[in-house]
């Protein structure tokens, strides 16, 4: 077993594209679920109109800075669409509306009545080329021994943490301001809120809508780096890998998608690689098959979590007193 | 302060629905059902500007009811009510407070998880920060900074600003009530609707609770307040309304309100066990 390599290869998954992808995924949920208190358990919506919009724009010949802005779009109709009927109801049905509209929309774009627009169960391949295009590094591979990229992984890496560095600073000056305040204050006491004149629904809108477009540009960021959308990648899972890497990070922590992500993705990789390894020196013998592995990493990671929660349920970023403070 | 030193109701008669000199909230027809039990049926009250009204009656006589319906956070199934002369019928809960008439909870909804300053802060009106586009251009510090100045004066005010950088959470009930005191007068209200401020309150911050409520009076708001102890509510109103079964049974200054054999057959007579037990 190759310790260096599989340590080397955890390390480039802690800082790959997927783990921007998943720390902006996990921001929009911060902002629904640490700030404010709405349970969308359906931001893998989110990330698919953020994909397909921009993937079925450049695909039908637009521009790729067309592709964005009409992803974008699609993510403030859609919270709008999920959040005026249901925010005025209890925080659960928002969440029993979400989980309901991100299955319907996968089926929704790989049916076949949509299949020349999004094409369906096969998806749409190679709209990326423009963003390509635009890379300033010259090809190679960067990096030291086995921990390197190609200058195609580095560009995209690069737009991913640089994007997820200009949303925490905005979202920092955000939550500081007094808008902020009152998402904190509809979090911990929704009546108290309107009882001093804050018009609750409105903010819960707009908390929906900026949530929802930071899951958007997650969407597009994956589908960039794999120049690929398919319906099946948008599944329910996606949504609670999220809430995983958020819960991780500790939630009304301004950094902890980021910690939880790149703690995430370590971890997947590390143990696979673990599994891998220890598979391959024949030291489980025939207790387990290298198709079982991808199964078994996310049973242990599942463990990790629930040693984190047991042992420090406020996660990594997230104070004790704040929890106590919150059982009353 | 018994209705003898209080001339604003010189020459006002102690009878259910009777029109004030000048009133700052007038209510008329005020009706809610839950089903078959008629919660809250208010044919008229009135109540007087500057002044602290008491509103009591046993429990279950509509009296929190009737806050919800006035406050917009339940919807009535008839009636009116003006507040300054103007109709505040069928609006939101959070419009109400934008003009003034601020309400408080029986049960008290500190806000755990941000510090005392910003359980006030937040009550500031007209914030430019809490727009999304002010939140982001900025140019809210200047006021914000006045607003941080008032907040931490009223903390001084209530005995709470040396915990002003503690969570909400961590206060004691009695602590809660005052903060939630603090955190309405913040809102600059003209009306301030206490429900039930002296609930769980030991007695030596009940003095303190007292002398603010009195205090807010002098200051030139007005004081509508639910109180289920007797004495408190004798002691501290100018004037005092009593409910039951959804009903103003009587109204008048406390002493004849406490002499009022309706009152007594009310409290006494249907709802003993408890009134003894309270």
């Amino acid at each position: 077993m190759d310790l260096v390599k599989i340590l080397t290869d955890s390390l480039r998954a802690a800082i790959g594209v997927p783990a921007a992808a998943y720390a902006l995924a996990a921001t929009g949920l911060n902002v629904h679920f640490g700030y404010t208190g709405l349970l969308n358990f359906g931001q893998v919506a989110f990330m698919l109109v953020g994909a397909y919009g921009t993937a079925v724009t450049v695909n039908e010949g637009g521009p790729l800075w067309l592709g964005l802005l009409v992803g974008i779009g699609l993510a403030v109709a859609l919270g709008l669409l999920l959040g005026i009927p249901t925010l005025r109801l209890r925080a659960d049905y928002l969440a029993i509306v979400t989980i309901a509209t991100a299955e319907i929309l996968r089926y929704v774009t790989r049916s076949r009545a949509l299949q020349s627009l999004t094409g369906g169960v096969f998806g749409i391949q190679k709209f990326a080329n423009p963003f390509f295009d635009l890379n300033p590094i010259p090809p190679g591979r960067y990096g030291f021994g086995t921990f390197n990229f190609s200058h195609r992984q580095l560009w995209v890496m690069a737009v991913g943490w640089l994007t997820v560095g200009l949303i925490l600073l905005l979202l920092t000056v955000l939550l500081r301001s007094p808008w902020g305040r009152v998402l904190k204050a509809i979090r911990e006491d929704e009546d108290a809120a309107r009882s001093l004149g804050k018009n609750v629904f409105a903010y819960k809108i707009q908390s929906l809508i900026l949530g929802g477009v930071i899951g958007a540009l997650a969407g597009m960021l994956l589908a960039i780096d794999t120049q690929a959308v398919n319906p099946d990648t948008f599944i329910s899972i996606l949504t609670f890998f999220a809430y995983t890497v958020l819960i991780l990070g500790g939630p009304g922590r301004i950094l902890a998608p980021v910690v939880g992500a790149v703690i995430f993705w370590f971890l997947l990789q590390f143990t696979d690689g673990v599994l891998r390894g220890a598979l391959e020196a024949g030291w489980l013998g025939s207790a387990i098959e290298g198709n079982e592995v991808a199964a078994i990493r996310f049973a242990l990671v599942g463990l990790g979590l629930m040693l984190l929660m047991i042992l420090r349920p406020q996660g990594i970023l997230g104070s004790r007193e704040e929890l106590l403070t919150d059982e009353r | 302060m018994n209705a003898e030193s209080s001339p604003a109701f010189q020459g006002v008669a102690p009878l259910p629905g009777v029109p004030k000199p000048d009133p700052i909230l007038v209510a008329a027809g005020v009706e809610r059902s839950f089903g078959g039990l008629r919660a809250v049926a208010v044919d008229r009250l009135e109540i007087q500007r500057g002044s602290i009204t008491g509103l009591i009656g046993p429990n279950g006589a509509g009296k929190t009811t009737f806050f919800n319906l006035l406050t917009g956070f339940d919807r009535a199934d008839a009636g009116t009510w003006h507040f300054d002369g103007r109709p505040l019928q069928g609006k939101r809960a959070h419009q109400v407070a934008r003009v003034g008439m601020v309400r408080t909870f029986q049960l008290t909804k500190a806000l755990g998880r941000l510090s005392l300053l910003d359980n006030l802060l937040l009550a500031a009106p007209g914030q430019r920060g809490e727009r999304l586009a002010g939140a982001v251009l900025g140019g809210w510090r200047a006021q914000e900074a006045a607003h941080r100045e008032q907040a931490e004066a009223l903390l001084e005010r209530f005995g709470l600003a040396p915990l002003s950088r503690h969570f909400a959470g961590t206060l004691s009930g009695g602590q809660r009530k005052l903060l939630e005191m603090a955190r309405a007068l913040m809102a600059r209200p003209r009306l301030l609707m206490l429900d039930e401020p002296m609930a769980g309150v030991n007695p030596a911050l009940r003095q303190s609770l007292l002398a603010h409520i009195q205090e807010i009076r002098t200051e030139g708001a007005t004081v509508l307040f639910i109180e289920h102890d007797m004495d408190v509510v004798m002691g501290t109103s100018d004037w005092v309304v009593v409910m039951a079964e959804g009903r103003v049974i009587a109204e008048g200054p406390p002493a004849a309100v406490g002499a009022d054999p309706e009152v007594i057959d009310a409290y006494l007579g249907r709802d003993h066990g408890k009134a003894a037990g309270a």
